[in-house]
């Protein structure tokens, strides 16, 4: 097993304000009484065999507790990297936002490329008190495998918020690696007029295979979820959105807008849509739009007239297709992202 | 500038141009009249470096150099410009964006550093005023949800930005109101100079009323079958392209 969380803060600034940050084995021995009493709570380990996997094995990961009334004045990064080859790795992630508090965490992982594969079965449990907000991105560039589609990361990680009154879970992610990922970063909408955001690119090329999306889950009365998911598919890739939106039958009064984008280049691959609505209650307001489109040749012709090579062209239209959420994101991360985008998607014209 | 000799050409085994001749002098004005399906959007095309159509003989030279086996990108250094009969929308690229984007690579083949940016956007202001177009259009997504006269106005701006050296006006004149013709024609004629060229194609007479031309070719069946002066383009106006059609049996 091999988590290896390269912390990256200013522990002083923190320590003043009663923010503890740091790798969740330092904290099960600082504050064994605070991890207690969250770890679990949102991800039981019975929720599903990858997370009763983490749950036994779990090595690392991060703490992250946020006082109450306190905004954390910087965002809160950690690098993930998988070191050896053929392991697993078993992050565990627990960030608390006590009531009113404030905290922008970044996740960003990387694994160098591999021949055999590798498995990376994460947990991350948010938990935001009433009235708090905790922002929650992710850029994933895992090897995604080789042209020919051997090797590569497998990402099956379970992520889910809870949000008790007032309060707001914002899930950003973009993720243009690993072989195969599954992934549903969830919010829990437990709160009265409690938030959950779902912002997403997810970059599939050669034959790489992602299924992932959202789940929301009203329960408190006058909730609201907004989903955003861009998928762009190139080579022989499959991607998929699968995304539930459940209203329980005692939630009053819930709102969700979703839009789901599928940009395919080429025609070996495929872009799919998994709607799923479980909605128990009349007073609910549902959207959903949903767009497929190509990048054409006569769009890369006329980009091409103007003086931009092809490899431009299409880092310019993918860049306009993921902008939305791109703007979500941290600024540097999203200049990162920007980059990223770019190159996962080098060599797709055909 | 541009020297094109027996040009063959066709698309999925159907041949299209056959043979096609036509020389543009820096500092003229060329228009190309012919009834649909003559192949002057497949000369347009052609030209410009589209890679669906196959060449299948004959010669295109820009400045004595040969450019057949330059890419469309190249083809766009080297001073070419299209404007598009049915310009294609790009969701999400703002008009600005894409235009800075097309001068900077231009420039990066150049050698050239990026435009600064107060020089980018003191061009765009001037341009834009040629052109009149607001400044909020400049920041929507290009071509998305552009009427037919805004689309052909969005091609003249890019050609006033980018400045070719030999630019080809496919169909503007298509689906503009009067006003839309104005605007688009008297942009086109501010942008002329004795280094620059512009072919126009186009059905009608009425465009060349505004960009008065000085020649004036007919293309039919993949040849240039007749040219003349800025007078052709009223005679064949008065008499039909089947008076053409006659002349040639």
């Amino acid at each position: 097993m091999d988590s290896v969380s390269v912390a990256t803060t200013f522990k002083k600034t923190l320590g003043e304000k009663g923010i503890i940050f740091m790798p969740i084995s330092e904290a099960i021995q600082e504050h064994p009484e605070l991890v207690r009493k969250y770890l679990g709570t949102v991800v039981p380990t019975t929720d599903n065999f990858y997370a009763a996997l983490n749950s036994a094995v779990f090595s690392d990961g991060s703490f992250c507790y946020i006082p109450k009334g306190v905004k954390c004045p910087m965002e809160l990064s950690t690098y993930f990297r998988i070191n050896e080859g053929g392991t697993g790795q078993f992050e565990r992630t627990l960030v608390v936002a006590d009531a009113g508090s404030y905290v922008s965490y970044l996740e960003g992982c990387t694994a160098p490329s591999r021949d055999e594969n590798q498995l990376h079965a994460a947990v991350v449990e948010l938990i935001a008190m009433d009235d708090a907000e905790i922002k929650y991105s992710t850029v994933q560039n895992w090897y995604p495998g080789n042209k020919e589609g051997k090797g590569g990361v497998y990402n099956f990680v379970t992520k889910r918020g809870l949000c008790e009154k007032n309060a707001k879970i914002s899930w950003t992610q973009v993720e243009t690696g690993s072989a195969v990922t599954w992934k549903y970063p969830s919010c829990v909408l437990k709160g009265d007029n409690s938030v959950g955001e779902f912002y997403s690119i997810a970059v599939t090329n050669n034959y790489q295979q992602a299924d992932t999306g959202t789940k929301m889950i009203h329960l408190g009365n006058n909730t609201k979820s907004t989903i955003i998911s861009k998928g762009i598919s190139a080579g022989q890739s499959q991607n998929s959105y699968r995304g539930l939106v459940q209203v329980s039958s005692r939630a009053e009064n819930a709102r969700n807008f979703s839009q789901c984008d599928s940009l395919l280049m080429g025609n070996a691959c495929g872009a799919h849509t998994f709607p799923y609505l479980e909605v128990k209650n009349k007073s609910a307001q549902i959207e959903h739009e949903a767009t497929t489109s190509k990048i054409g040749e006569d769009q890369l012709f006329y980009c091409n007239q103007r003086g931009i090579d092809t490899e431009k062209a299409i880092a310019l239209i993918v860049n306009g297709f993921s902008k939305e959420v791109l703007n979500k994101l941290p600024m540097e991360f999203a200049v990162e992202a920007q980059k990223l985008l770019e190159i996962s998607l080098e060599g797709s014209v055909g | 500038m541009l020297k094109i000799e027996n040009l063959q050409a066709s698309i999925d085994d159907k041949s299209i141009l056959k043979g096609l001749g036509l020389e543009v002098k820096s500092g003229e004005v060329h228009a190309i009249m012919g009834p649909n399906g003559a192949g002057k959007s497949t000369l347009a095309n052609i030209i410009a470096g589209k890679d669906d159509y196959e060449v299948t003989a004959g010669s295109i030279e820009l400045n004595g150099q040969d450019i057949s086996e330059l890419s469309p990108e190249e083809r766009a250094h080297e001073g070419i410009f299209l404007s598009f009969q049915y310009p294609v929308e790009i969701p999400g690229v703002s008009v600005t964006n894409f235009i800075k984007t097309a001068i900077n690579q231009t420039r990066k083949a150049k050698g050239l550093e990026d435009m600064p940016a107060k020089d980018m956007l003191k061009m765009i202001r001037e341009k834009s005023e040629l052109l009149e177009i607001d400044r909020k259009f400049l920041s929507r997504s290009l071509n998305e949800g552009f009427s037919g006269g805004e689309k052909k106005r969005n091609e003249i701006f890019q050609m006033a930005m980018l400045e070719p050296k030999l630019a080809i006006l496919d169909e503007t004149d298509s689906g503009l109101d009067i006003d839309a013709l104005r605007i688009v024609a008297s942009g086109v004629n501010k942008l002329k100079s004795k280094d620059n060229a512009v072919i126009v194609i186009t059905h009608y007479q009425r465009l060349l009323d505004y960009i008065v031309p000085d020649f004036v070719h007919v293309l039919h069946d993949g040849k240039i079958v007749k040219s003349g002066d800025a007078s052709l383009a009223l005679e064949l106006e008065a008499k039909g392209y089947d008076w053409i059609k006659q002349e040639l049996v």
